[in-house]
């Protein structure tokens, strides 16, 4: 066997030793009792996430894109310092700037949502298009692109693996911060926590806060393997930042 | 051909902070299938000249024709896709594959894939590098001397007349430097490319330059063959840039064709008594022998006929040359084969063995201190040191 392929043997066998503690540790009688309910919102949590995530990604790269124009270089800087003021506002706070727009409901927790994961998708768009090699932009210039060209086929390519690393981090925020906005009336895996919480219930709790964390893993490493895939040329050193 | 116009470029101009004067009224023409080496110390102007001519910088005043065509009429796209660009820090692009990387300009011109595939192999092999084994690397899997070779490829990719090259050779050691110059020299000789080609090297521009141009602060200083930059530099400002030796540099681009002097030979029949009367006349102990064609046969020494009957003619006494010299190679070939079969002269044959005439030290001396240059005598073929070996 090849030390990669051990590697990832005993990295599964980890895994499934980790999940199989969990299970004893929350008490299978428990998972037995709410597994319709973890279904329903595991469901409703993966929708939450995935409205709020498109509409970032969407928003995002492409702002994160437009700062990145030669053109508004100059007030690119300062675009960036606002984005990372708003960054530092805590999620608790934009859901309830988002309830005083929105009202209750879901609508709201996914305007909340994008908020807070459009700042890391902004700001590594715009740092990894702005850390792309001048000499590669020259060459692209000089070769004959056009700037979309350039664009498409040498900046985002080699900006990828920092975007895709404040895609990460936006997505890992958006998974964890879903669970709050059963306080504004959306449904999600918050459902099983905060309830676990009020009726003194710490296995429901801990089913919830679990499944949580594990949903977040298991969207990090696809999103890791899709960074993978996505960047066959970079030294297999600068890829294993998984 | 391409033509500068009295080329200008102030910048700093529009947002009123302090201008400064990269170029300052450049003019100069390059005939097509010359290289022209732009030459100067960091600053001078050279880089942002060279990007006035595919507008990746636009001039502030001046014109540049590409075949009597001024370039500010044309599309800039279009325009660089019909030119070569070779960019100093190679900028081979890592997210594509070798192939990819040189069918760049072709794929942006709507090449099928057959014709592109076709070309990078045809490419490869120009450069010596075995297309299954690299094609489908990335750039990072190739050595520093190997990604050189393809970023100038890349620019041939579409086969432009035209290229620019921003110290392309810059990167790699000086070791292999000297190898991939004289693999660059042949295939533009072969496919008579027009090169323009920014350096700071001295020497590369001896090497490579059909023609030198000099800069200084934005203005071009001289624009001559090497030999004369060497020879009759303009200013003390070149004759501090081109070295305190540059005599010396000088041996790489005079030609034995140039430096040989015009010593007669004499026929076979010749009388050792004529022979030894004209060797006394001239002072020299050795005479060649040609036959009546002009065809060199080999020499007679002086020392040979001392005491023999004044009567026999010298064909007796011939000698074979151990050395000779082509009327092409180049006086630092010749005088290190001089030192190596410890002569003091050489024979200088054309191709089929015709006399021109003899290369010595004092005619090698002679000519470097005579005032003339290769640049200025009657156009030849245009020669390079990179022809030979
Ligand atoms: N975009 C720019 N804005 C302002 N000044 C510039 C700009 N580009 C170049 N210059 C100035 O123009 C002058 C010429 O620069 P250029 O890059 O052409 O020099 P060079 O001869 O290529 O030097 P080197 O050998 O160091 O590459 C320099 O004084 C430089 O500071
Ligand atoms: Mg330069």
């Amino acid at each position: 066997m090849t030390p990669p392929t051990l590697r990832r043997v005993l990295g599964g066998l980890l895994g499934i030793a980790v999940v199989a503690l969990l299970i004893l540790w929350i008490g299978p009688s428990t998972i037995a009792r709410f597994r319709a309910d973890l279904l329903y919102y595991t469901g409703q949590h993966l929708l939450l996430v995935a409205c709020s995530m498109v509409a970032a990604l969407i928003t995002g790269l492409g702002a994160g894109i437009a700062l990145s124009r030669p053109s508004v270089s100059k007030s690119a800087e300062r675009f960036m310092q606002i984005f990372n003021v708003a960054n530092t506002v805590p999620p608790m706070a934009v859901l309830a700037i988002a309830l005083a727009f929105f009202g209750i409901g879901g609508t709201s927790a996914v305007f909340a949502l994008w908020l807070a994961a459009l700042l890391p998708i902004v700001r590594n768009t715009y740092q990894g298009l702005a850390g792309v090699d001048g000499a590669l932009k020259e060459a692209a210039r000089g070769l004959g692109m056009r700037p979309l060209q350039s664009l498409w086929q040498v900046e985002l390519p080699n900006a990828w693996p920092v975007i895709m690393g404040g895609v990460r981090i936006a997505l890992v925020i958006n998974v964890g911060s879903a669970p709050l906005s059963f306080l504004i009336g959306a449904n999600s895996l918050g459902n099983l926590i905060f309830p676990g919480i009020y009726l003194n219930d710490p296995s429901q709790m801990l089913l919830g806060a679990v499944a949580t964390a594990l949903l977040a893993l298991v969207l990090d490493g696809l999103a890791a393997w899709l960074t993978l895939r996505l960047s066959r040329h970079q030294a297999p050193s600068e890829r294993a930042v998984v | 051909m391409i033509e500068l116009d009295k080329l200008s470029k102030v910048f700093g101009q529009k947002h009123g902070t302090k201008q400064t004067t990269a170029v300052d009224s450049v003019s100069l023409t390059v005939e097509e299938g010359e290289i022209c080496v732009f030459l100067g110390p960091s600053g001078c102007g050279k880089t942002t000249t060279l990007k006035m001519i595919n507008r990746l910088i636009e001039p502030s005043s001046g014109r540049v024709l590409i075949n009597g065509d001024d370039t500010s009429q044309m599309d800039k796209v279009e325009l660089r896709r019909s030119l070569g660009y070779v960019i100093q820090q190679i900028g081979l692009f890592p997210n594509m594959t070798i192939e990819e990387n040189i069918v760049v300009v072709p794929r942006l011109l709507g090449w099928d894939a057959a014709r592109m595939r076709e070309r990078a192999r045809e490419l490869m092999a120009m450069v010596a590098l075995e297309p299954k084994q690299y094609l489908s690397r990335y750039p990072r899997e190739l050595s520093g001397g190997q990604q050189q070779r393809i970023g100038v490829i890349r620019a041939l990719a579409a086969d432009p007349p035209l290229l620019l090259m921003d110290e392309p050779f810059g990167a790699v050691d000086p070791v292999n430097r000297g190898t991939i110059q004289d693999e660059f020299f042949t295939m533009q000789r072969t496919l008579n490319k027009t090169v323009i080609m920014v350096s700071h090297d001295i020497d590369e521009a001896i090497k490579l330059g059909d023609k030198v141009a000099m800069f200084r602060d934005g203005k071009l200083i001289q624009f001559d063959h090497p030999d004369t930059i060497l020879a009759h530099p303009k200013d003390d400002f070149i004759r501090a840039f081109v070295g305190a030796d540059h005599t010396l540099k000088r041996l790489l681009l005079v030609h034995a064709g140039d430096a040989a002097d015009d010593s007669p030979a004499v026929r076979p029949s010749t009388t050792v008594a004529a022979a030894l009367e004209q060797m006394e006349e001239d002072d020299r102990r050795y005479l060649v022998i040609s036959d009546e064609s002009n065809h060199a046969l080999g020499f007679v020494r002086r020392r040979d006929l001392r005491r023999i009957d004044p009567e026999t003619p010298i064909e007796e006494f011939r000698a074979d040359f151990v050395v000779t010299a082509g009327r092409d190679e180049n006086l630092r070939v010749l005088l290190s084969r001089m030192y190596e079969y410890n002569t003091s002269w050489l024979p200088v044959l054309d191709e089929e063995g015709g006399f021109l005439g003899e290369v010595t030290q004092e005619s090698i001396a002679g000519y470097l201190s005579s005032g003339r240059s290769r640049g200025q005598a009657p156009a030849t073929n245009i020669h390079s040191p990179a022809e030979v070996g």
